[in-house]
């Protein structure tokens, strides 16, 4: 009897895809944020600099057995590699594990990972968690201008002229072709190698452009949800719109939904060799630079963003766009970097870690429950990414 | 000063690829040489690189369906680039199914060799992708650094053990000693050899054959050896970097000076220096 906890079953082939989505989470930060919902089991990660972000929501149906608490929202979160450790072999899953039972103790603070295998084999991991504030990112894909929908097969052989080392791509898009270049700063040495592959819509199964625009994020990132999605079978679902707004990459089926959402580059205008022609906007004040703040609660916005230069044949959207004002990030020890004009900041993530995000916004979303006054159980709906200065959630 | 190229055929095109991944695995970089019927990627002997140097030679017409060069100038037709082979390797392995590659000199950010493509999808348009792999334009001054290097003064000239096997042997000997000593004499033998305080530990090769080079070969004992001590990474790079066994695999060995690799292929040859290391204590 798990009164406090939760209680759920997934089997048969289910329990792969369990795997293949912690290990896709797992590329993208160290800690696996469990939240029972009444919609689902949602899994997320989120990377040190906050600038990605990824949630797997696991619908009831997806499970044989899916009994959460009625009453008491319960968040946890633990090291995505102790969690890694009970789906370590994914061959072997697939062969002898017929169903995995996951129980969360609260009393207990336990989470129990049942493996049933064949011949009466029981594996049990008993992970131990913390307490969690949610992380939930504040996006909303229906309102993005630019939709586009692929078979994943597309996106990895896309992927696959970049190497692997390479942290951003640069995506373009006009009426009816998409680019792929890789981003080179422009203040690193000019000796890179540039890469560019072009895709015609038509290769897309769908393929919407509201606004012609390139943006800029992570690959690295990205490469988990490629992995997820090919081996799965899923087509992956990518809307954007301008620099600056998050990139939101998805994977859904009846009973599941993977979404990633990555930060993009935004652009400083006063950095940028004026290779375009834009309107010269004034960069925006530099934010405070209070960035150890240990509050969760606080959204932090994008920055000032303008249009960057679609491809050389597509003609550039030159619309300057508002500014915003940013805030201080979320919890402690996340540090996420603010460009200000003058200084070239410094990557200080290892290089192992997440991507070099010297301007990259971070934190485009934040937490829902600032404080037990304001708690509330109702599922977070869906906001504008680029939220509002007012430190009041809605 | 131009340069394009096209090559058409699917093996040439992946014999090309295998050729630039082996140069890429030798050396971070190198200088390309182009002229009207031949490629040639030079590594020179610099302390920098231990002192290795390394030659290989392609003939254009083996690979390329379309090839057009203008040199620096009518006397001098041809181009001489310093580039990293890994780059060009990285390219290349990402174009391998396409119809057509194209390679050219272009100048974008800065002068770059472009390998072009287009890949065959299932919708009416193909995918294009391009690399821009950046290059250094060598100035003429400097030409005379990247010549062919002279076959040298060898004191024994053998065939080598099969590259696979040679591999395999200096892999463990890697684990023990930071140098090995390739000795070989006229008749066939070949000894590879580690000595450190605490072991010694020797392969012999034996009926490996010698190349008929026609000289040296005359005035010397048939059983004295001639060995160079040489640096084992370097060895064990070399060895690495070889995909395919060629179809002639042969090592000069001038006495305590230098080991001189040579392979033979259909369509390219490949020579490599060691230098060796003076004996220590």
């Amino acid at each position: 009897m798990y009164l406090q906890g939760m209680d759920c079953i997934v089997t048969g082939g289910n329990v792969k895809v369990l795997a293949k989505a912690i290990h896709s989470l797992s590329r993208i930060g160290d800690e696996l944020y469990v939240e029972p919902q009444d919609d689902g089991l949602a899994l997320r990660s989120v990377n040190s600099s906050r600038s990605a972000y990824a949630c797997f929501l696991f619908a009831p149906l997806y499970f044989s057995r899916y009994t959460i608490p009625s009453e008491n929202v319960f968040r946890c979160r633990m090291a995505i590699k102790s969690v890694q450790a009970v789906f370590r072999s994914l061959a072997s899953l697939e062969k002898t594990v017929e169903k995995c039972h996951i129980v969360l103790d609260k009393k207990k603070n336990r989470l129990t990972f049942t493996l049933h295998c064949k011949h009466g084999l029981l594996k049990t991991h008993n992970l131990s968690f913390q307490d969690s504030e949610s992380l939930q990112a504040v996006f909303d894909k229906d309102s993005c201008g630019n939709v586009f929908k692929a078979k994943s097969r597309l996106l990895v052989d896309t992927v696959m002229h970049f190497p692997s080392s390479l942290d951003e791509v640069t995506v373009s898009v006009n009426a009816d072709r998409m680019w792929f270049r890789n981003h080179v700063d422009e203040e690193t040495e000019s000796k890179a190698m540039l890469t560019e592959l072009c895709l015609a819509s038509d290769e897309f199964d769908e393929f919407s452009v509201q606004d012609h625009s390139s943006i800029t994020f992570c690959l690295k990132e990205l490469r988990g949800l490629l992995v997820f999605a090919e081996s799965t079978g899923l087509p992956i679902s990518m809307y954007f719109d301008e620099p600056g707004s998050p990139v939101v990459l998805s994977v859904t089926d009846s009973v599941l939904e993977g979404n990633f959402v990555l930060a993009t580059l935004s652009d400083d205008p006063s950095q940028r060799k004026s290779n375009t022609k834009r309107a010269q906007t004034p960069p925006p004040p530099p934010p405070d630079d209070d960035f150890m703040n240990d509050d969760m609660d606080s959204y932090l916005i994008a920055m000032d963003t303008s249009m960057a230069p679609g491809p050389s044949t597509a003609a550039p959207a030159t619309t300057p766009l508002a500014e915003y004002t940013s805030k201080p990030p979320v919890a402690a020890n996340h540090r996420t970097r603010i460009h200000s004009d003058d200084e070239q900041e410094e990557d200080e993530t290892s290089e192992t870690d997440g991507p070099p995000n010297k301007k990259f916004c971070s934190l485009f979303f934040g937490s829902v429950l600032p404080s037990s006054s304001l708690m509330s159980t109702q599922p977070l709906t869906n906001q504008e990414v680029l939220a509002s200065d007012s430190e009041e959630d809605s | 000063m131009k340069f394009r190229g096209k090559i058409i055929d699917v093996a040439c095109l992946n014999h090309f690829s295998r050729v630039v991944t082996t140069i890429s695995k030798l050396t971070k970089t190198c200088v390309l040489r182009l002229t009207p019927d031949n490629l040639f990627f030079v590594l020179s002997g610099k302390v920098a690189n231990g002192g290795v140097s390394m030659w290989c030679e392609l003939s254009q017409a083996n690979f390329f369906d379309e090839y057009q060069i203008e040199g620096v100038s009518p006397e001098d037709n041809e181009i001489c680039l310093e580039v990293a082979p890994e780059n060009l390797s990285r390219a290349l392995k990402t174009v391998q199914n396409a119809k057509a590659v194209k390679v050219k000199l272009t100048k974008k950010h800065c002068p770059c060799l472009t390998i072009a493509a287009e890949l065959p999808t299932l919708s009416s348009i193909g995918r294009i992708v391009t690399h821009d792999v950046p290059v250094d334009v060598i100035p003429r001054r400097l030409w005379h650094e990247f010549k062919e290097p002279s076959m040298p003064d060898f004191d024994v000239s053998i065939f080598l053990p099969h590259l696979k096997t040679m591999k395999n042997v200096v892999d463990r000997m890697k684990n023990l000693s930071n140098f090995l000593v390739i000795e070989a004499s006229q008749n066939g033998q070949m000894n590879l050899k580690i000595e450190t305080d605490l072991v010694s530990v020797t392969t012999h090769f034996k009926d490996l054959g010698n190349p008929p080079w026609g000289r040296a070969s005359q005035s010397r004992n048939p059983d004295t050896m001639a060995e160079a001590r040489v640096d084992i990474r370097r060895l064990q790079q070399f060895l690495m970097g070889q995909q395919v066994q060629p179809s002639k695999a042969m090592c000069n060995i001038v006495h305590h000076k230098v080991v001189h690799l040579i392979l033979l292929h259909e369509d390219m040859s490949l020579q490599y220096f060691i230098p060796a290391v003076v004996q220590s204590g």
